[in-house]
């Protein structure tokens, strides 16, 4: 029978037997710990096979509240927009969105059915997030860990914040925020540059892309070094460091003699975690400045001399040959 | 992984899957074979890449040859006759045909039955013109060949652009294409979405003029029968408070509407008109871009100026369904998907009575 080995993506062992329920400390960490524990072969194929117990604590259970709030608002009010009809919901799902005020409202509060519960949804998505931040805060503080998920978290919140709170408020419209819909917001994206005049020629942005990428690359490099050394024992870093012909040292010889330069056991997570973190963050500067600051992000770039000029004519009659010149009719018929 | 019940059952209930397997591996494999000799045989079919801009900026238009090569097959179907040059003998239709159409009685009476057949042809409406019939579609075709032959007199920038040095021009045929009502005709959509308002209503509906996207449906309606602007950038790299740029991002959904429109009217892409570095810049812009900007202008005066004047004229069933209001033109009521309608098919050498609001020459 088919069993995951160490090639596949799946993990290659599995552990079911008694739930493990951790340990307590003196900040009972164990306390409040709800659901009974289970297995899931499943899960165990990707991650842990036990699931639970969880820790869901008040800042858990007002985050699931509000976020299944923001969620039903933003689904009734797209049911609404087909007249309560579920097939037509199912067909035009994609489409369907729940929009911001439109831009003569400002930044009053504009009728219900024009942004008005586009602002109580995101009133309540923001509560959600917020308060699973903060459980992300309390649960490092409980397990005496540093908080670098809490902050990893908050720089994506910063972006989040930046397009639906920050920027709004600067450009004096909540007009200006992200619709909630599937193609929506992607057009969002796309008139945002073609409004701000190309955002690839924001640097932000490109900063934004340098981070994003080089997070890719990173993980990449990280992730295949670590499976290439499992065989080693190279997956549990446990006396990696001092023994030598360790699956550890051989991943960092690896690298050593590829390139003449490796990271540690450390340091790689360093690197990703600022990679990942400032992806993000550049992002959400960039946006920040479009419409605030810049509103022509080409011609700034013309501006700093670093948009290229090109030679050469425009349009297709001055390059013939090139399948360009469309045919012309030939008499048919009559 | 799975309940206790179904692998009870499988193990109470052994099946033989081999022979099934089998079949299901045979007919997967002929299917990845059969795809596989598609792909390496039959198509993907090569494109040609129409290069519109300067290298090295990506402006090209790629299109399958097999696209490329195909003419709209309404040219086979264009019915056409030579004039007869008038003679001393010749009879004016209006002093011959009783009940002739007084617009155009001063005709030959070979030319006046030579362009009502036409018309009836290109139209597919069989008694078009009818002596003695004042029916709407009478009224109708009045006002329509007066404008073709305004089109084709002062509008030779748009709809004679080419560059050979031959006619193109337009004729009944161009949007009727045989059918009494053009195809590519549109109508006021209003709000798409029920119990929203602003821009809440106006979008987010996968509908013909939205090119089923989630823009707004109106662009249409806003630009080509109500002429409001369609550029949204900033000409200065910064905000200033002095000189805002009063374009939304909203406006913006709008104008991307309109432009999905118009690629999808010409079968062509951005990077026809634009370098999309900077759409606004006309420097960057291509002659094709010129044009269009003249099309705009045309289709406008089109709607407001002939159009529109006609609701009246039209039984209720022609008109909106939303709003009653009359059917009106854009892009691809000519262009039907291609760069130039019928390939600048020449509308003119045949039909002088069309070419200008004049008396007609006859070469």
């Amino acid at each position: 029978m088919f069993r995951p080995e160490y090639q596949n993506i799946f993990t290659q062992v599995q552990v079911q037997g008694a739930p493990e329920y951790g340990m307590d400390n003196e900040n009972n960490m164990a306390e409040e710990r709800a659901f009974t524990p289970g297995f899931s072969s499943l899960a165990g194929w990707l991650g842990n096979a036990q699931i639970g117990p969880i820790y869901l604590g008040w800042t858990g259970l007002v985050s699931i509240a509000t976020g299944l709030a923001w969620f039903v608002i933003v689904g009734m009010n797209m049911l609404a927009h087909v007249g309560w009809s579920i097939p037509e919901f199912l067909r035009q799902l994609f489409w369907l969105a729940l929009e911001p005020p439109s831009p003569e409202y400002g930044l009053s509060f504009p009728p219900l059915n024009d942004g008005g519960w586009f602002l109580i949804a995101s009133f309540f998505l923001l509560v959600s997030v917020m308060m699973w931040w903060v459980r992300t805060w309390q649960l490092a503080a409980m397990h005496k860990m540093g908080k670098h998920i809490a902050w990893a978290f908050l720089a994506a919140i910063w972006l989040f914040l930046v397009l639906g709170l920050f920027r709004p408020i600067l450009m004096g419209s909540w007009s200006e925020a992200v619709p909630y819909g599937i193609f929506p917001h992607l057009d969002w994206t796309t008139a945002f540059s073609i409004r701000y005049g190309n955002l690839y020629y924001n640097p932000f942005h490109a900063l934004s892309i340098v981070f994003l990428y080089g997070s890719a690359l990173l993980f990449a490099m990280h992730g295949a070094t670590i499976l290439a050394v499992t065989r080693f024992g190279g997956d549990r870093e446990l006396e990696q460091i001092v023994d030598r012909g360790t699956a550890s040292e051989r991943a960092a010889l690896f690298w050593r003699w590829t390139m003449g330069f490796n990271a540690t056991m450390e340091g790689i997570h360093r690197w990703a975690w600022w990679f990942a973190v400032l992806t993000p963050i550049t992002g959400g500067i960039g946006i920040l400045l479009s419409g605030t600051v810049v509103d022509n992000w080409y011609l700034w770039a013309v501006e700093k001399s670093f948009a290229p000029a090109y030679d050469g004519p425009y349009g297709y009659e001055g390059y013939p040959g090139t399948g360009g010149v469309p045919a012309v009719a030939t008499m048919g018929g009559q | 992984m799975f309940p206790k019940w179904y692998d009870r059952w499988n193990s109470e209930n052994p099946t033989n899957i081999l022979g099934p397997a089998i079949l299901v591996g045979a007919a997967g494999g002929a299917v990845f074979v059969a795809a596989a000799w598609w792909a390496f045989f039959e198509g993907p079919h090569d494109n040609v890449a129409m290069q519109t801009g300067p290298a090295g900026t990506g402006m090209h238009v790629a299109r399958f040859v097999t696209d490329f090569e195909r003419q709209d097959p309404s040219i086979a179907n264009y019915f056409t006759l030579p004039p007869v040059p008038p003679t001393e003998d010749s009879l004016r239709a209006g002093d011959v045909i009783e009940g002739a159409e007084p617009l155009l009685a001063d005709l030959t009476v070979e030319n006046y039955e030579r362009l009502i057949t036409a018309m009836r042809v290109w139209t597919g409406i069989e008694d078009l013109l009818e002596p003695g019939l004042e029916n709407y579609q009478t009224v109708v075709a009045r006002s329509m060949i007066q404008m073709t032959q305004e089109l084709n007199e002062l509008w030779g920038a748009k709809v004679n652009q080419n560059p050979g040095d031959r006619n193109v021009g337009v004729s009944c045929y161009t949007c009727h294409r045989g059918e009494p009502v053009p195809s590519h005709t549109w109508f006021k959509l209003g709000d798409v979405n029920m119990a929203a308002a602003g821009w809440s209503a106006n979008q987010n509906r996968a509908t013909v003029q939205s090119q089923f996207t989630a823009l707004p449906s109106d662009a249409l309606e806003k630009f080509l029968l109500e002429d409001n602007a369609i550029n949204v950038h900033d000409l200065e790299p910064r905000v200033s408070r002095a000189n805002m740029n009063p374009a939304t991002i909203q406006d913006t959904y709008r104008t991307y509407a309109l432009m999905n429109y118009f690629s999808n009217s010409l079968g062509v892409n951005c990077t026809f008109c634009h370098n999309t570095r900077a759409f606004y810049d006309p420097a960057q812009n291509t002659p094709q871009w010129t044009i269009a900007s003249l099309g705009i202008i045309m289709v406008q005066e089109i709607n407001n100026d002939w159009l529109v004047p006609l609701t009246e004229e039209f039984p209720e069933d022609r008109l909106g369904p939303v709003f009653g209001d009359v059917a009106k033109v854009a892009c691809a009521t000519c262009h039907k998907g291609y760069q130039q309608p019928m390939h600048r098919l020449d509308m003119i050498s045949d039909w002088p009575e069309l070419a200008t609001t004049g008396a007609p020459f006859y070469d």
